[in-house]
């Protein structure tokens, strides 16, 4: 029959359509701006309405949602020590280069010290590609959550605009520091064990010697 | 690998590629018409799926590239032939290969190498009228800054500028000898129309009719970007057409040549930006190749388990926005993106983002799933994804309408999609079996029981049905995968950014969701690489689009369009 296959077509949209009432009267108002529901909205179970309501309800972003970089302070005795030591590996891995470090130097001797003077991202260029915070060996450098940044102008970050402390870090990525937290633990241990041993080594040589 | 002997039938001008890191054959110019004829005849390689060109430009040659293949599997064949920088002429492949059409058009576009023998040897990607050919290595672009990345002015006394604050307008852009700008006027578009059938015809009874010229695009819903169709018609009746592309040009090559091999990787995901993850698969295994690394166990079931997911989400959307076309506006689309959205969900949740994934590493992945994530797999392959592709199936298979415009229309018969070198969903829905995770098998899909989806109309109906096919066995795959994903690490030693790779050539190809996608590497030895380039299926499926197109009428066009799929970001790359 000519226009079976339309009917049959007819028949999805229509339980669809039904499908969504019934999912509403299921979830009795809890449905829409609710944690749960847009949690229930977004998952495998999901039957009509699907659309998040932004700005008014925002889908959660998972822990490596990322956007644009950020360096990350410690407070050290009411201080921001930013854990930046300059070493320029993110300005070097960066693909659209929008990375623009100034190295510190010493004031007596002129060598180059551990902190950066100016640190500056474009973020009109950037490509939010994670690779500064991927390799950044100090866990300076990282992935932030915030993707409302919509702005009149051109947005360019300074050093300034860049630091946000530790805690916020833990706050939006919390298993990553974690794993974070322990690996710098370890590491540090190593380094103390090798530097008693090293010592200990020492003393049995300097033993050995007055023996 | 097994290559045929030449050395019998071709005693001279056939010659074995010997240079370190290189394989296949270098042709004398005059013997390539021969050659490629001999080849595509008598050893069976009827399929040029590749054809690009490398500037060698110490060695003062200019050189084509070619990977040929069988269609029934098996290895690439690769032949080049090198000619002098100061004059690039090389016979053109157009009568015994026609895929060749547009990738010789942009051979010459951007590297500048004469095709001799080309019907219509324009620019493709870049406008009549620009000023050299950018993928030359001498030519730099505007806003230029040094050969290769990192650029020293980022570190270690960095001052920040823009890169226009810095280099005005003008200062390296080239101009043709003599240029005025206050005098110059445009080229027009006489070569464009010029290439289309003539306009004017002379029936039986002497009636004379015009044909007219119509433009579709740049600007039109049913091109999904920025792309041009130009047809000449009569009455409604298409004569002609061609496809006009390169709105959306950025040449990535150049700036994938720039750049460091690990900083191409966020750059491919721009390429076919829904399919970012095939695009870092393909990417990644022309890398390793060079490298000469393995990928660990575990890396390799989630690269396939992203890939295939990849297609999945690609085919739905290929599927909603191909209705959208041909005017069931936005219901069916939305039932598939809906679908997507659930995809796309995880692979923000592995990757930490939706469609700029970036998450392949050479030798592994950027990070291994995060808990939960293959839970969520399961519960969209085992149970969700396969009930709603039936729900789409039964929603939209045997609609009348959808089937009187797409059945019987839009023809491509077996022969010409091999001959146009149409690849993926395209050549198979015209009963070529030819599916690269099976015909030449990379990662670890020889491990997987699947079926090479394939019909046999080569009409519209059938493109927008293996689709269909293609999804339920990509699930079947995924369902294997999850089910066997072993623990383990996820990357091969320690990830590095920058590293020195050995010399040589590459060529890693994937079945992405729209075709064959390819990435032709040359490495010098240093930590950039010396030539990247993308064989793009968009850019090479749209050559048969033209002669699919002639006869019918003009309102199919966005049909026969839409049955194609293409993404402008890869089109014009
Ligand atoms: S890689 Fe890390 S420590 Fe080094 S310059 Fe960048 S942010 Fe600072
Ligand atoms: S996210 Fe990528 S593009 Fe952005 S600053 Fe970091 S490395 Fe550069």
């Amino acid at each position: 029959m000519y226009g079976k296959g339309i009917l049959k077509g007819l028949g999805v949209t229509a339980k669809r359509f039904i499908n969504t009432y019934l999912d509403d009267i299921r979830w009795l108002g809890k449905r829409y701006y609710t944690a749960e529901g847009i949690k229930h909205r977004s998952s495998k179970d999901a039957n009509g309405i699907f659309t998040i309501q932004y700005p008014e309800e925002k889908l959660p972003v998972p822990e490596e949602f990322r956007y644009i970089p950020f360096l990350v302070y410690d407070e050290v005795d009411g201080e921001k020590v930013n854990r930046c030591t300059a070493c320029g590996i993110c300005a070097k891995v960066c693909p659209p280069q929008c990375i623009w470090i100034e190295r510190a130097s010493d004031p007596v001797t002129g060598r180059p010290a551990a902190h950066p003077v100016a640190f500056t991202i474009d973020a009109d260029i950037c490509m939010n590609c994670g690779l500064c915070a991927e390799f950044c060996p100090f866990d300076s450098i990282k992935m932030d959550h915030d993707y409302e940044l919509a702005s009149y102008g051109r947005t360019v970050y300074h050093l300034d605009d860049l630091m946000k402390p530790a805690s916020y870090y833990d706050e939006i990525r919390p298993i990553n520091n974690a794993k974070e937290v322990a690996l710098r633990k370890e590491a540090e241990e190593a380094k103390a064990a090798k530097k008693a041993a090293r010592e200990a080594k020492a003393a049995a040589k300097a033993a050995q010697k007055a023996g | 690998m097994t290559t045929p002997d030449f050395s019998t039938r071709f005693p001279e001008g056939v010659i074995a590629d010997e240079r370190k890191g290189y394989e296949g054959y270098i042709v004398s110019a005059d013997k390539l018409i021969e050659f490629a004829t001999a080849l595509r005849d008598e050893y069976g390689y009827d399929y040029l799926s590749s054809l690009t060109g490398v500037d060698y430009i110490k060695e003062e040659k200019l050189e084509v590239v070619y990977h040929a293949y069988k269609t029934i599997g098996g290895t690439a064949l690769v032949f080049k032939v090198q000619v002098p920088r100061e004059k690039p002429e090389v016979p053109s492949l157009i009568e015994i290969y026609p895929g060749a059409d547009f990738q010789e058009r942009e051979a010459w576009d951007l590297l500048g190498i004469k095709f001799t023998g080309h019907p219509d040897l324009r620019r493709i990607l870049l406008w009549e009228g620009f000023e050299g050919h950018p993928l030359r290595k001498d030519w730099q672009e505007p806003y230029y800054e040094a050969d290769v990345k990192p650029f020293k002015s980022r570190w270690p006394s960095a001052e920040y500028q823009r890169a226009e604050a810095k280099n005005p307008y003008g200062a390296n852009v080239k101009y043709p000898d003599k240029f005025d700008p206050e005098k110059w006027v445009p080229a027009g578009e006489d070569a464009l129309y010029g290439s289309l059938a003539k306009y004017e015809t002379t029936d039986k009874t002497g009636l004379r009719t015009d044909h007219i010229t119509v433009n579709l695009g740049p600007q039109h819903p049913s091109t999904h970007g920025v792309f041009r169709i130009a047809a000449t018609l009569d009455g409604e009746t298409i004569m002609n057409l061609k496809p006009v592309m390169g709105y959306l040009h950025r040449n990535h090559e150049k700036i994938g040549e720039r750049n460091t091999y690990l900083q191409n990787m966020p750059f491919t995901d721009r390429l076919d930006y829904l399919s970012s993850m095939s695009n870092n698969f393909g990417y990644a295994l022309a890398v390793e190749k060079l490298l000469g690394i393995e990928v660990p166990e575990r890396a390799d079931y989630i690269r396939v388990i992203m890939a295939e997911l990849t297609r999945v989400q690609n085919h739905l959307f290929a599927i909603g926005m191909f209705l959208n076309d041909i005017g069931a506006f936005f219901t069916p689309s939305l039932y598939a993106i809906e679908e997507r959205e659930l995809v796309l969900d995880i692979f923000e949740m592995v990757s930490g983002s939706r469609m700029m994934c970036n998450y392949f590493r050479f030798g592994g992945l950027a990070r291994d799933l995060p808990a939960g994530a293959l839970q969520k797999i399961k519960g969209l392959v085992f149970d969700r994804l396969p009930r709603k592709t039936d729900e789409i199936d039964r929603f939209l298979s045997e609609n009348e309408i959808l089937r009187s415009r797409t059945v019987g229309q839009g023809y491509l018969s077996t022969e010409d999609a091999i001959k146009y070198s149409a690849a993926g969903p395209m050549l198979r829905a015209s009963g070529v079996p030819y599916d690269i995770r099976r015909a030449a098998p990379y990662s670890i899909y020889d491990r997987f029981d699947f079926d090479v989806a394939v019909r046999y109309n080569g009409d519209i109906y059938d493109r927008y049905a293996i689709r269909l096919d293609e999804i339920r066995e990509s699930l079947k795959i995924i369902q294997q995968a999850v089910e066997q994903i072993p623990e383990g690490e996820i990357q091969t030693g320690k990830p590095r950014y920058q590293m020195k790779v050995p010399a040589g050539e590459s060529y890693g190809r994937v079945e992405g969701p729209k075709g064959e996608l390819g990435f032709y590497l040359v490495s010098d030895g240093t930590g950039n690489p010396y030539r990247y380039h993308v064989r793009a299926p968009s850019f090479i499926n749209l050559t048969a689009f033209g002669p699919m197109c002639v006869g019918l009428k003009i309102a199919d066009v966005v049909a026969v369009l839409g049955s194609i799929d293409i993404v402008l970001g890869e089109t014009d790359r």
